[in-house]
């Protein structure tokens, strides 16, 4: 996948693609909270693996990361990224804290921000499977929340993604009234399953 | 403690290396699973800093930026530390970092690169006869190294901690 060069209606695949998995996932947070969600519209872009961590901040800045693992027809990594402060606003809305009251990530904001990874990345793999009728499986999460660059870094080698390879983000944004969650979607996939992803769309692979 | 982050500061990339002689720091920043490795001549005042990503090159059959594999970065560190009036009986280095940063019911999914850095770092500077003078390594935090070429000095960040010397 490395410097893959897309054609436009494969780029709007993908952002029709990124369009519809954040939708599921803003409904699913919405029903979780019982509360109107709000999103961005997401960017989708292929980015190579060292622009990554520019995009989303320093590479010191504090960061949480969900991630899990892809089977079946699509083969890969699905992996959630939000800043130290979407982070701790997350916590809040979903265990009912008063605004502002999370400051540090203790044993149940920890589950807390797996289980709405999980979550979030799971309605994301949902929309991408009805919509392509592929079958993709995916396997309970792993977290981190640390150092951007360290977590970013170690993702990509411990679960074994060549680091030579693009980068599928989507750049999302979800508001609960005025309060904003910076989120960012990640999605690395094979070769193959990339281009059978734009086979089923009836894209030239 | 906190660092005072200096403008002159050499930065190391992830998956390189930089030599300096003195005056001059190097740093990197993020380590996770990666490894840092400080390389330091007293005598020369010549310092190298290594950031590896894997730690062993042949288990791959298409390479790209050769020096973020332990058993290639270690020797080409080594031998430009050398061309610049380093000597090899002089040389001790220190190791950072090698976390493991995941957390998760499934452990299957994970590799344990960072022990496996460790390892294939420390293997390969025995080889090359250099004592390794101190080391943070493992556990689960992220790190920033920082190397000072006059003193021999490494400092590691870590967030939400003091500042910790080697």
């Amino acid at each position: 996948m490395a410097e893959r060069f897309l054609s436009k209606m494969q780029m709007d695949a993908l952002q029709e693609i990124g369009n519809i998995g954040m939708g599921h996932a803003a409904t699913s947070l919405s029903e979780l909270l019982d509360s109107r969600i709000d999103m961005g519209v997401p960017q989708a872009n292929f980015i190579p693996f060292d622009k990554v961590i520019e995009i989303i901040g320093g590479y010191e800045e504090l960061v949480s990361c969900v991630s899990l693992n892809l089977g079946g027809d699509v083969k890969g990594i699905v992996f959630f990224i939000f800043d130290e402060a979407s982070t701790y606003r997350l916590v809040d809305m979903l265990t009912g804290r008063d605004d502002s009251s999370t400051t540090a990530l203790d044993e149940i904001a920890t589950s807390t921000i797996n289980e709405i990874g999980n979550i979030l990345t799971g309605a994301f793999v949902s929309a991408i499977s009805n919509l392509t009728e592929l079958r993709i499986n995916t396997s309970v999460p792993i977290f981190a929340f640390d150092m951007l660059a360290a977590v970013f870094t170690s993702l990509m080698l411990e679960t074994g993604r060549p680091i030579e390879d693009s980068v599928l983000t989507i750049e999302t944004q979800l508001f609960k009234d005025d309060k904003e969650v910076r989120g960012y979607f990640f999605l690395l996939a094979e070769t193959e399953s990339i281009s059978r992803l734009f086979a089923t769309l009836g894209l030239e692979p | 403690m906190e660092l005072a982050r200096n403008a002159d500061d050499i930065h190391v990339g992830i998956g390189e290396y930089r030599v300096v002689a003195n005056p001059g720091r190097l740093v990197t920043l993020g380590l996770g699973s990666c490894v840092g490795i400080g390389m330091w001549d007293p005598v020369a005042k010549i310092g190298g800093l290594l950031h590896i990503m894997l730690p062993n090159s042949k288990e791959f059959t298409k390479l790209n930026k050769v020096e973020k594999y332990a058993d290639l970065g270690i020797p080409m560190m080594y031998q430009e530390m050398l061309g610049l009036g380093a000597s090899r009986y002089r040389l001790t280095a220190k190791l950072v970092g090698g976390a493991q940063m995941f957390s998760g019911l499934d452990k299957n999914q994970l590799f344990n690169i960072g022990e496996r850095n460790v390892k294939s770092s420390r293997l390969l500077l025995k080889d090359l006869n250099i004592a390794i003078t101190g080391e943070d390594v493992g556990g689960n935090r992220g790190r920033t190294m920082y190397l000072d070429v006059y003193s021999g000095q490494v400092l590691i960040r870590t967030l939400g901690k003091d500042i910790k010397v080697l």
